[in-house]
């Protein structure tokens, strides 16, 4: 036990450290790079604390795709003018005890916590049977709380509209600005042609999986925009225009299957995002699939950007 | 002091680390980094209550885990539409900052 005590307080010390250097790093870069290696140490913490679909949920999102984005916003902010208006010492000492106090009172009442927190583990074991999955977690997702993954399926969609209402005016329909990698048969093109079949694989097989492991659909499709994103980066595919048809079709297919599951339990079952008794998995694992094509597109266009050029044909 | 505990001062700690940097640092990106800094000890400390509610033969209650993957996704998508707004305040004005008190670069004229 104790060498994992001490396995766990260097976790959280370094999570700590590197968190404390995206802060305090002179360079917006190095808070990025950072901000990368934080979001896989923090992946290792959701790991110790049993909880494996957040962590391969934090990994691949919260470092992998935040890191993309942060890392495209740091090479084209180069151009800004830096802001020199710093505060003055007593106001970041005063705001750093406050901070400190916030963080203290936090602390504190996490360690008076009563020892027996309510529950809903035991509930959810119980009923997981007749959703036919094994997973806990996915049981919760697609069954039990069913409407908050539809409408974060929505979010992700309405976020997407923001950034792309971003474009000026000429640039509707053009292709996003991602920054494209310059040289040709280099490291990075040879990385592009080896991992999106071993990619795409591992994709699909963490939607399928998720049923009745850690894994499923956020998971399964964040690998696959990944896997799109490094092919376009490398240059090998052309990013596509946002008014292609089959993208926008790929966007909407998640969540409009599960709108129509979702409708189709009113019929079916008891009622809305209810499944039929006995076939619950087979929808729920049909929800996924076109979950994870959804999820996919939509991660890899809002890490693209805004559009910027008119397509010309 | 167990190591859910190691991770339940390590989330408040977070959550002071972010909110300081989200205050005190005048550039907007750094700020939205500190803000998802600031998000993932939330997240954290949900992460150590869950694992202290494990219950039923689950090492972690299952529900605030699902929560969190929700959180996790919408935090990205909510820094997504952030980043392109900075990135088009960058093209608009050729700065990227919020403070008012700088005049804004005229564009010249042609």
């Amino acid at each position: 036990m104790t060498s994992w005590f001490f396995g766990d307080a260097g976790v959280a010390l370094l999570v700590l450290a590197i968190g404390a250097s995206t802060i305090f790093a002179r360079k917006t870069f190095d808070a990025a790079i950072a901000f990368v290696v934080y979001g896989l140490l923090l992946a290792i913490a959701w790991v110790r604390l049993s909880a494996i679909d957040v962590a391969l949920t934090e990994a691949a999102i919260g470092g992998g795709m935040t890191g993309t984005l942060l890392l495209g916003a740091v090479a084209r902010l180069r151009s800004a003018e830096p802001d020199d208006t710093r505060l003055g010492l007593p106001i970041q000492l005063a705001t750093g005890f406050c901070c400190a106090l916030v963080a203290a009172c936090l602390a504190a009442a996490l360690l008076l916590l009563p020892e027996t927190i309510p529950t809903l583990a035991p509930a959810v074991m119980e009923n997981l049977a007749d959703t036919g999955l094994g997973n806990p977690v996915a049981g919760v997702l697609f069954s039990y709380r069913a409407l908050d993954t539809l409408l974060e399926k929505v979010v992700l969609l309405l976020a997407l509209l923001g950034v792309w209402s971003l474009a000026p005016n000429n640039a509707w329909n053009g292709i996003p600005r991602l920054r494209l990698y310059d040289r040709p048969n280099s490291t990075l093109t040879f990385l592009a042609q080896l991992l999106p079949p071993v990619g795409v694989v591992v994709g699909i097989y963490m939607c399928w999986v998720g049923a009745n492991e850690p894994g499923g659909a956020f998971q399964g499709g964040t690998v696959l925009a990944a896997m799109w994103l490094l092919v376009i980066i490398a240059r090998l595919e052309r990013a596509p225009s946002i008014g292609q048809l089959w993208l926008r079709v790929g966007l909407v297919v998640g969540p409009a299957v599960f709108l129509a599951v979702g409708l189709a339990g009113l019929v079916l079952a008891n009622g809305f995002l209810a499944y039929p008794p006995g076939h619950a998995k087979a929808f729920i694992v049909t929800v996924e699939f076109a979950l994870t094509i959804s999820i996919a597109a939509v991660l890899a266009m809002l890490a693209a950007g805004p559009p910027q050029q008119v397509q010309q044909e | 002091m167990s190591g859910a505990n190691l991770f339940g001062m390590c989330g408040p700690a977070l959550v002071g680390l972010g909110l300081y940097g989200l205050i005190t640092d005048p550039e907007p990106l750094r700020k939205i980094l500190a803000f998802n800094l600031l998000g993932s000890g939330v997240f954290l400390i949900f992460g150590v209550i869950a694992r202290r509610a494990a219950a039923a033969g689950v090492p972690s209650d299952p529900v605030p885990q699902a929560m969190v993957i929700t959180a996790i996704v919408v935090a990205f998508a909510a820094t997504a539409l952030a980043v392109a707004l900075v990135l088009r305040l960058l093209e608009q004005t050729g700065r990227a900052t919020l403070s008012t008190d700088v005049p804004v670069r005229e564009k010249p004229d042609p």
